[in-house]
């Protein structure tokens, strides 16, 4: 018997809009969980106070300058490269075979597991390089870590700006780099930005690259110089939840929601900018 | 004129750095590789080939068996990808094609945040809800099992699968779709039969992106999956140990140099190979779809 297609897709239709629903009922409930949960537990002492007792009281104000510090420093690190090099790709480069190498690079760096990345900036920044564990070596780890992300979304954004924009500032005289400077990079800027925050939120969030790189299980003071280890909020998430015996539940969710809002204001941030802008977009 | 041969040397010495940048990402996927190589190929020497692939990793008693770290990571993505394939499809299937346009707009970024949650706050959850929730439904001595691991990864490469799938399945030309219901085939007969198909090529680099990004997750798996070694078919619902959380849980405590330290280096190899795999495969599958679709609309 054939089912007649009308049904068939009522039914197809059904099923597609359920498993929807899940997914979104999924997020949503880990989203309010984590809040639910941790609201308790954020108060003006959590959130700007050391911790004490080993970490069992007090707050977390270390991990949440120590993440800050890392994010900070990923970026300026990672966002002048990451732009220069998809001015490279979008404005100056042939198409050859090279530049296509150089595109099988970006993926690939994209897709190396974060923990890969993680032995790499070990080995190389902190033994061979001797930067020791350090928010340095950490920040440049994230960094590379960051940058095929930030390449390929301010790439796609350069490339949406018309070439007639283009040919108008040459043909008025303009060298290429005005016309980028001027032109191109004020027009792409907004989707320049979204990428970029993207790319940082994963950086923000990311535990096992700063694992041996520069995280530190407990600092009673702040961070003194780049070439001090640091606290992070991911780090000292896994730390309180696996490895502290005793660990009240209260601080686990308080610190898991500092966490969560700082990368969802991230998100929001990046939608915002990416949706005020299309809608003024005049092209 | 001095005002422009200043202008000529600014411009070239920013041409310059600009070319540099656009050159770093080969450079840095060298450097990782050549690091990683350096470090990780002296423990072929050091350990005899018929123990590496020995099936017991019991790094205390000099026994580096990769097969259970393989094994481990190899079960946990199987069970990711029974989860997040049928997810992931639809979920872009209903964006893509069914959702108004409104709805579209609300569930693409809603979609992203779940790429966003760091997996360290997925770990969290997984072992203290998820996993207590798995022992007492499939009545198993410990929730921290394989299985937990693999619903956490789905929900990590859902994102990955939907975005990507959802680009395939809008970059099928309208007139494809049009033709379909001009014969009279219903909405979901178009997309079953036309729209899907033509957008093979791209559903498939989803899932393999997707599933490339759970084969390379750390800390939700390390925190999940109970991380016990061990080899038996019925996998899934015992406690796993995969590859990139045993380079988390055990690169701190190892001396740089040791033998154990170019081991873990060695696995690390292994993930890098296999992601480098992966994205070469996925990046031409796509790169072919393009050209196949150039040909086909010239």
């Amino acid at each position: 018997m054939r089912i007649p297609r009308a049904l068939a897709q009522r039914i197809a239709f059904a099923l597609l809009t359920a498993i929807m629903a899940v997914t979104v009922l999924a997020i949503l409930t880990i989203i309010t969980y984590i809040f639910w949960n941790g609201l308790p537990a954020l108060s003006g002492e959590f959130l700007f106070s050391m911790p004490k007792d080993g970490m069992r009281e007090g707050g977390i104000w270390p991990a949440i300058v120590g993440t800050l510090y890392l994010t900070i420093g990923t970026a300026l690190i990672a966002v002048p490269i990451g732009l220069m090099a998809a001015i490279y790709l979008s404005e100056y480069a042939p198409d050859s075979t090279f530049t296509r190498a150089i595109r099988i690079a970006i993926v690939n760096l994209a897709g190396i597991p974060s923990v890969v990345y993680g032995l790499f900036g070990m080995a190389l920044f902190v033994l061979f390089l001797s930067l020791g564990s350090s928010i340095i070596a950490a920040c440049l780890t994230l960094a590379i870590m960051t940058l095929p992300v930030i390449i390929s979304t301010a790439e796609e954004a350069l490339r949406a700006v018309p070439q007639s924009f283009r040919v108008v500032s040459i043909s008025m005289g303009g060298t290429r780099w005005q016309t980028i400077q001027r032109i191109v990079l004020p027009q792409a800027l907004p989707g320049i930005l979204t990428g970029v925050i993207l790319g940082l939120e994963r950086a923000a969030g990311e535990t096992a690259p700063i694992l041996f790189t520069g995280a530190s299980f407990f600092l009673p003071h702040l961070p003194q110089s780049v070439f001090d280890e640091t606290m992070a909020l991911p780090y000292h998430l896994f730390v309180i939840s696996t490895q502290v015996p005793g660990m009240p539940v209260r601080i686990q969710y308080g610190t898991a929601l500092v966490l969560l809002i700082f990368v969802l204001a991230m998100n929001l941030i990046a939608t915002l900018i990416r949706s005020y802008y299309r809608r003024r977009r005049q092209w | 004129m001095p005002m422009a041969k200043h202008r000529r040397l600014f411009e070239s010495v920013v041409q310059l750095l600009v070319r540099l940048c656009g050159y770093s990402a080969v450079l840095f996927v060298g450097v990782i590789f050549l690091f990683l190589l350096q470090e990780g190929l002296p423990a072929l020497v050091q350990v005899p080939p018929a123990s590496l692939l020995g099936p017991r990793w019991y790094p205390i008693e000099s026994m580096y068996g990769l097969l259970p770290l393989l094994l481990g990571s190899f079960v946990v993505t199987i069970g990711a990808a029974i989860f997040s394939i049928p997810f992931g499809i639809a979920t872009a299937v209903f964006i893509a094609e069914v959702a108004p346009r409104w709805m579209r707009e609300l569930l693409k970024p809603f979609v992203e945040i779940l790429a966003g949650l760091p997996s360290v706050v997925l770990g969290f959850l997984g072992f203290l809800v998820l996993a207590p929730l798995i022992r007492t439904w499939l009545n198993l001595p410990t929730g921290l099992t394989a299985l937990t691991g693999s619903i956490l990864l789905a929900a990590m490469a859902l994102p990955t699968i939907v975005s990507v799938a959802e680009d395939a399945l809008d970059a099928v030309p309208k007139s494809y779709r049009d033709g379909a219901l001009a014969l009279g085939a219903t909405k979901w007969q178009t997309i079953w039969r036309v729209t899907l198909p033509s957008a093979r090529s791209g559903v498939l680099t989803a899932v393999m992106l997707g599933l490339g990004r759970a084969i390379g997750e750390t800390m939700a798996v390390m925190m999940v999956t109970g991380n016990a070694a061990q080899m038996r078919w019925d996998a899934l619902f015992f406690p796993a140990r995969t590859m990139t959380a045993t380079i988390a849980a055990e690169m701190g405590e190892v001396a740089s140099g040791s033998t154990h330290y170019h081991v873990l280096f060695l696995v690390a190899i292994i993930l890098f190979l296999i992601s480098f795999l992966v994205n070469i495969i996925a990046s031409s599958m796509l790169f072919r779809a393009k050209k196949r679709a150039e040909r086909m609309l010239s």
